[in-house]
């Protein structure tokens, strides 16, 4: 039966962006830290989601279709750096490194998942509405 | 028993269809931020055709074949308004319609095969 395959779909979808919920939280959490090197500095982190699509389907998934996380990725912005010299973490040149996630890209994203999330309990809901429907019919 | 079937097998068989749609456009819904997913719906129609390939053949020539395509499953990609810049073709809104107007039009089989059902159960009380 098709319909009940859309609860596994919904909630793929909404797994996945609780993950790029939770990437946006840590973003903005970390968004004001400092480092002592180019390399440790924080980057901002993305979900890249991927379709699960039929054919590439294996026997233990027991949801047909809906989304995944694939892989947490850095983004690729320059870090900036800040001449500091009286913070602990500086260099010796009295450089701190700062994070380069944007506060404004962040809640955005942030919005976006959200909406997403919330379209896709409607799709869930619809699906049940239809799904008890259909029981019904033995009623009538 | 053909009293069953002639009454219900059309909506029955027209009730998975739907579902399949349902199904179908909840994937581009659920894929909606996912990079080159392309949104793909389904022609009712086809699906249609092929699940009830024994009633509707042509039995005489010069009648006319049903003018659909049996090379697919009726699933096709949509062909979208404008492309996202990460090549996903979802449009949250066109899906939103489209998946109000198939469960709506769902619960319509539905309600059809509700009445078939009550019509059948009066025939047989004898009400």
């Amino acid at each position: 039966m098709a319909l009940d395959n859309i609860f596994g779909i919904g909630g793929s979808a909404l797994n996945a962006q609780t993950v790029r919920m939770n990437t946006v939280a840590s973003n903005l959490a970390n968004a004001g830290t400092v480092a002592k090197s180019d390399a440790e500095a924080f980057r901002g982190k993305r979900a890249v989601f991927k379709a699960i699509l039929d054919e590439q389907q294996n026997s233990q998934d027991n949801n047909k279709g809906g989304v995944k996380v694939t892989e947490i990725t850095d983004d690729p912005a320059p870090i900036k750096k800040m001449h500091e010299p009286s913070n602990p973490s500086a260099d010796k040149d009295g450089y701190v490194y700062l994070s380069n996630v944007n506060e404004m890209t962040e809640m955005v994203e942030m919005m976006a998942a959200n909406r997403s999330y919330q379209n896709n309990v409607e799709v869930i809901n619809t699906a049940r509405q239809l799904m008890m429907r259909t029981l019904d019919i033995i009623k009538s | 028993m053909s009293l069953f079937d002639a009454a219900l097998s059309t909506h029955a068989k027209s009730l998975s269809a739907r579902s399949q749609r349902v199904e179908v456009l909840a994937q581009n819904i659920a894929n909606a931020d996912t990079p080159n997913f392309k949104a793909r719906d389904i022609e009712f129609k086809k699906v249609f055709k092929n699940t009830l390939e024994d009633t509707m053949k042509t039995t005489h020539g010069k009648h006319m074949e049903l003018a659909v395509d049996d090379s697919t499953d009726g699933m096709m990609y949509r062909i979208p308004f404008n492309v996202a810049f990460d090549g996903n073709t979802v449009e949250l809104n066109v899906e939103q319609a489209q998946y109000g107007k198939a469960a709506a039009e769902y619960q319509a089989t539905v309600n059809f095969l509700q009445d078939n059902i009550s019509g059948i159960r009066k025939a047989l009380r004898g009400e």
